[in-house]
């Protein structure tokens, strides 16, 4: 319990940041609508008002937090207004990306370890690859596609698949890369095959790199997903709810689907934290 | 014929700093069953030499057999246990598990591994310790794991590279005596690399003295300690001291040499 302390103070912290935060940022638009209307606003007044505004700069925290219970319990799962619904679809997207980026991580890891022609040529193209801002290629991505006929979930996957298989082949190269000589060298005496150092040696310790990549991953994936949903024409997902929320100045939308998408990202990450610390006792590297 | 022989081995590094004579003209003959220590100071070239008897490592110069094959040949045999400096267990396996890393690679049924694992973790003591994760045994008791795993297959040259380096007197001690007994009852090619001059001349029936810069042999000593029955008591015989002394001017005549 001692860990709770500490964190529940930098929540209050925030909290109160925030609404400072939020005071000063919408009593401009208090001001001249008192100016309007020739009223004087009283400092009672203000706070009020700030707190209450139907499009404020700066959404008070119980504003946003209302939004968010709106969203996920004031709405059938199905409605368009669900933020279940748009997580729902973020997330197949996301797992899907997550999946294709992690095999062609692990893939293409495997490949650089054990060949060294592509030890060579692909680390450069996979940092490459990750130095072109994914704002400019996704929309290519949903129109070439979708020019093809391919929309829904598979456009956004391919998105956050490139975001998400980086990390992983960096942190699998790593990985497969712990053995040190000595360990290399007794399989060496063994007169063991490549595929048999790789099986009982390389992959094996490279758990622990591998789990910390994935969350990595996972995480990218998520990020990958919402920026394929913000281009024209996405209805559905937290992109698209964050996108529709700015077309029309709704900003307790925005936020409302901004904090929806970082509790997704924390429960995805949890998630393979939980199963690293299954598979890593199973295999007695836990302590 | 001898199981290793070593005829003007020469063995070059090639480094940053220019070139590191690691042996040079090493000459030696060891015969089957024998119990070989290697000592000399740091970096005179013991772990390099028994790394190109393992086929780690490639001379650049002079011939090296065993049984009469090239090093590598004799490793695609699969003729060595190897034990390194450092017990280098795989920690997710268990000590059960590790001991079976060799026999899954050589291809044994499962029923000959179980036995084998049993024997041998009986041979240097550990017996009921098959399940344990190498975290829960002590760094002795990994060092004899890592041993054992040596034994499991039937190579009949056993190298070890300071294998008991990091342990304390007492359970050195032990292990010594429990290593002499092993040799006696496998009858193994045995060859050893000590800091330890009490532990060579205790062990061996042949101790090879050795000196750096460059890494060359400086003193050949067969042991006329007998081979069969040596306690620990042995170490205050006059034979021993004798051995122990001729030893030591071999290490200080390969120091002045450096000098
Ligand atoms: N891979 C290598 N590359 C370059 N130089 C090396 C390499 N391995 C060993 N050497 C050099 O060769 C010499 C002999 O090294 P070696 O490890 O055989 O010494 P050693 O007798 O085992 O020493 P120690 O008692 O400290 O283990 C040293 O000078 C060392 O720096
Ligand atoms: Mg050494």
């Amino acid at each position: 319990m001692k860990s709770v302390l500490p964190i529940l103070t930098v929540l209050a912290a925030i909290v109160v940041i925030w609404y400072g935060a939020a005071v000063g940022l919408n009593s401009k638009w208090t001001y001249d609508q008192a100016a309007r209307a020739g009223q004087e606003v009283s400092f009672s007044q203000l706070l009020r008002d700030t707190m209450t505004q139907e499009r404020p700069v700066l959404p008070a925290p119980h504003q946003v937090a209302k939004g968010l219970w709106e969203g996920v319990a004031g709405q059938k799962i199905t409605s368009k207004r669900s933020l279940v619904y748009h997580g729902g679809v973020t997330f197949s997207a996301t797992m899907a990306g997550f999946v294709l980026g992690a095999v062609a991580g692990i893939l293409l890891a495997v490949g650089i370890v054990h060949n060294r022609a592509m030890d060579m040529s692909v680390m450069p193209w996979a940092i490459a690859s990750q130095t072109i801002p994914i704002l400019a290629i996704a929309p290519m991505v949903i129109v070439v596609l979708a020019s093809l006929g391919i929309k829904g979930l598979l456009p956004k996957a391919i998105i956050a698949a490139y975001l998400s298989f980086f990390p992983i082949l960096v942190g699998m190269v790593k990985g497969l890369r712990a053995p040190d000589g000595m360990q290399l060298d007794l399989l060496r005496t063994y007169n063991a095959s490549g595929s048999e150092t790789f099986w009982k040696l390389r992959l094996p310790s490279s758990m622990p790199y591998f789990f910390a990549s994935l969350k990595v991953g996972i995480a990218a994936a998520l990020v990958g997903t919402i920026v394929a949903e913000l281009p024209a024409g996405a209805t559905q997902g937290l992109g698209a709810r964050l996108l529709s929320g700015s077309y029309y100045g709704q900003t307790i939308q925005i936020w409302a689907a901004l904090f929806a998408a970082a509790v997704l990202a924390a429960v995805l990450v949890i998630a393979v934290g939980a199963v690293e610390k299954v598979v890593l006792r199973k295999m007695g590297m836990a302590r | 014929m001898p199981v290793i022989e070593a005829k003007d081995l020469n063995l070059t590094f090639q480094t940053n700093d220019g070139p590191v004579h690691a042996l040079k003209d090493v000459n030696l003959a060891i015969e089957k069953g024998e119990f070989v220590s290697f000592i000399g100071p740091s970096g005179c070239g013991k772990t390099t030499f028994l790394r190109c008897i393992a086929a780690l490592e490639t001379p650049t110069g002079g011939s090296l057999t065993v049984n009469g094959m090239s090093p590598d040949d004799a490793r695609r045999a699969r003729s060595y246990g190897y034990v390194f400096q450092a017990a280098g267990l795989y920690p997710w396996r268990t000590i059960a598990g590790n001991i079976k890393l060799p026999l899954e690679i050589m291809g044994y049924s499962r029923a000959e591994m179980d036995q084998r694992v049993e024997k041998v973790l009986d041979l240097v003591d550990l017996g009921g310790f098959g399940k344990k994760f190498p975290w829960q045994l002590s760094g002795g008791m990994q060092q004899r794991a890592s041993i054992a795993r040596a034994l499991a297959f039937d190579a009949e040259i056993l190298l070890m590279d300071e294998p008991f380096g990091a342990l304390d007197e007492i359970v050195r001690d032990k292990l010594n005596e429990e290593l002499l007994k092993l040799w006696k009852r496998t009858g193994k090619t045995i060859g050893f690399v000590t800091h330890s001059i009490p532990e060579a001349v205790y062990l061996s029936t042949k101790i090879v003295v050795m000196s750096p810069r460059p890494g060359r042999i400086t003193d050949i000593i067969d042991s006329t300690l007998p081979r069969d029955e040596r306690p620990l008591e042995i170490r205050d015989s006059a034979e021993f001291l004798a051995i122990a002394h001729r030893v030591r001017e071999g290490l200080r005549a390969g120091h002045a040499y450096d000098e």
